[in-house]
């Protein structure tokens, strides 16, 4: 293994009981991916193919039906501190301020802090995320760009060895999500933070990941291949489009979204799912790659 | 505009009662005639109503709340005591009652409200009891508990557990799971998940048991009084009826109904404070 390497999940699988009664309904089966140290990974797929449900097996919070996860050498078997998540709705308890829903996790992580160590921590975690002034502000009575950068810092807050985060910006207008982005950024380059996040927004998975994983439509969806960012590290927002690799990643993600993920569905044979393929749209490839349009027949 | 609206309604309110008091006035008063009734029963009546009715006037009434409030706390023996002390009696059994059953239902409620096998094993009984008059608990309560004013405070015991047991279970059980899930990432131990998080969300809802609780307690402790009788609003109520004072039993009426919405005005404020908006 990879001395790198922070996360490693093998042939992950998750199954519920059918609705309508008999047998199972399949999720995901084997699931074959790992996410380095300081790596940002995004997980791209349709909505109903069991990304939330990978990242709370990740969590912890979930049982997988087949398959391990295991972090830093070892296989996890409940939710830790050293893997936060920022949920898909937030989270937030509605009864606590802002400041007092960040110290309920901090003080979780160091319960022999003093009041007013918990409160310093806290409020830099409040000002990385610019909400200084609405400390005392119950979530209700902030924007939804406001609770999301809630629940961030309170991710943040406890300082974790990998943040898990699900779509965390969907919910909220393009403005809001672009300067909500570019703080992710600036947090994450500047703290090497290693994060697996859900989205399904394109450009979004182009600025902040170094690899992007592809995953097929469900029932027994899987990872189709890995894409790995052809655009270098200290991506702009404003500058994306101008670089020379844009549209050719645009494009294959693009493809995939459209067509390819339902083609793919229930994996081609001939593919080792332990090694999904591995692609670097670039420019002039023109359309996908050629070792898929193999696979694909 | 919602403070033109809230005065047309007081002002209405107020001609409504206007309305009501004078319809009362010129039906009861100078018209009405013993001489249909019973002459024993008359001549009972004639010592008391000291009128051509026995259904006093609203004047009389207001004349009676009004001596009943400027002196509620005298006591001269078994029989006449003041409002205030026979409410206190009555308030006080309701509040002891009361606060045993939220000691028991609250704790219970969370019990089965996290536990699916607990609230599967417990719900026949529960099905079972709640439907049960408190008031059918009374022989029973008499022959086992022996001291009637005891017998009572359980009564109230008894009706005003079923609905904080049934919300607080109910609240428990719907906190939202993203609020267990941020606990459970966050490493939170059993005890402080239910102390900091499942308590606060379902507060609403245990707040909303304990008021329906205190209400059917106040309906309950009349009812109550006048069996167990001795002291109490309860058995004021009756004793004034035995006593033919239409006026006192009207008196009375009025008092449990203002005491009843104090007491869900104080539950009201609480309930208040531990609501949330979303
Ligand atoms: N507790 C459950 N019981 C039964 N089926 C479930 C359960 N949780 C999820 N599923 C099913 O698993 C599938 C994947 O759900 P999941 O929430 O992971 O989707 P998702 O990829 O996160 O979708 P979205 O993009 O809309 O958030 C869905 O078809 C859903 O119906
Ligand atoms: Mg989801």
């Amino acid at each position: 293994m990879d001395l790198n390497t922070l996360i490693t999940v093998e042939g992950l699988a998750r199954s519920f009981p059918a609705p309508k009664g008999g047998g199972n309904v399949t999720v995901f089966d084997e699931l074959w991916f790992d996410v380095a140290k300081g790596e940002f990974v995004c997980l791209i797929g349709h909505s109903g193919c069991g990304k939330s449900t990978l990242l709370n097996i990740l969590a912890g919070i979930d049982k997988p039906s087949g398959g391990v996860v295991i972090v830093d050498g070892k296989e996890i078997t409940g939710p830790s501190l050293d893997r936060a998540v920022v949920f898909q709705g937030h989270a937030l308890m509605p009864w606590m301020s802002v400041m007092a829903n960040i110290a309920f996790a901090v003080t979780s992580r160091w319960p022999k802090w003093s009041a007013a160590k918990v409160r310093e921590h806290c409020q830099h975690y409040i000002d990385m995320v610019n909400l200084t002034g609405a400390e005392d502000k119950k979530p209700a009575q902030l924007s939804g760009g406001m609770r999301q950068r809630v629940g961030i810092a309170r991710a943040l807050a406890i300082e974790p060895r990998i943040m898990l985060m699900d779509e965390p910006f969907s919910a909220l207008d393009a403005l809001t999500r672009g300067s909500l982005q570019d703080e992710v950024v600036s947090i994450c380059t500047k703290t090497r933070q290693t994060t697996f996040m859900i989205t399904h927004d394109i450009d979004e998975a182009i600025l902040l990941a170094d690899r992007i994983l592809l995953m097929t439509n469900g029932p027994e969806a899987r990872v189709a291949e890995i894409v790995v960012n052809t655009l270098p590290k200290g991506r702009v927002r404003n500058e994306l489009h101008k670089h020379p690799n844009y549209y050719a990643m645009r494009n294959h993600l693009l493809d995939f979204l459209v067509s390819r993920s339902e083609d793919l569905r229930g994996m081609v044979e001939g593919v080792d799912p332990k090694h999904p393929p591995m692609v670097f749209p670039k420019a002039g490839d023109g359309g996908p790659q050629p070792t898929l349009a193999a696979s694909r027949t | 505009m919602s403070t033109s609206s809230s005065l047309k309604a007081a002002i209405l309110s107020v001609v409504l009662l206007g309305a009501f008091l004078g319809a009362w006035q010129l039906a009861v008063g100078g018209t009405g005639s013993s001489q249909a009734m019973d002459p024993e029963y008359a001549a009972l009546m004639g010592a008391t109503s000291k009128g051509a009715s026995a259904m006093p006037t609203p004047l009389d009434i207001g004349k009676e709340m009004w001596r009943h409030i400027s002196d509620p706390f005298y006591d001269k023996g078994p029989n006449d005591k003041g409002i205030g002390i026979q409410l206190g009696y009555s308030l006080a059994r309701v509040l002891l009652g009361y606060l045993i059953a939220a000691i028991v239902a609250i704790p219970l409620g969370f019990v089965i409200g996290m536990s699916p096998l607990f609230y599967r094993a417990l719900d026949p009984y529960i099905q079972v009891l709640k439907p049960i008059s408190p008031l059918a608990w009374m022989p029973l309560a008499l022959y086992t508990i022996k001291d009637s004013s005891i017998s009572a405070i359980f009564v109230i015991f008894i009706c005003s557990i079923w609905p904080m047991l049934l919300n607080t279970a109910f609240g428990v059980a719907a906190v939202r799971k993203d609020w267990l899930n941020v606990a459970k990432t966050l490493e939170v131990g059993r005890l402080r998940t239910a102390i900091r998080v499942i308590l606060p969300a379902a507060a609403p809802t245990i707040m909303t048991g304990m008021r329906i609780s205190i209400a059917i307690a106040w309906l309950v402790i009349v009812a109550a009084e006048m069996l167990v009788g001795g002291t109490g609003v309860g058995y004021f109520v009756w004793n004034e009826w035995n006593n033919l004072s239409i006026t006192n039993v009207i008196c009375a009426i009025l008092f449990i109904g203002l005491v009843g919405m104090a007491l869900d005005q104080v539950l009201y404020r609480l309930s208040k404070l531990v609501t949330y908006a979303e």
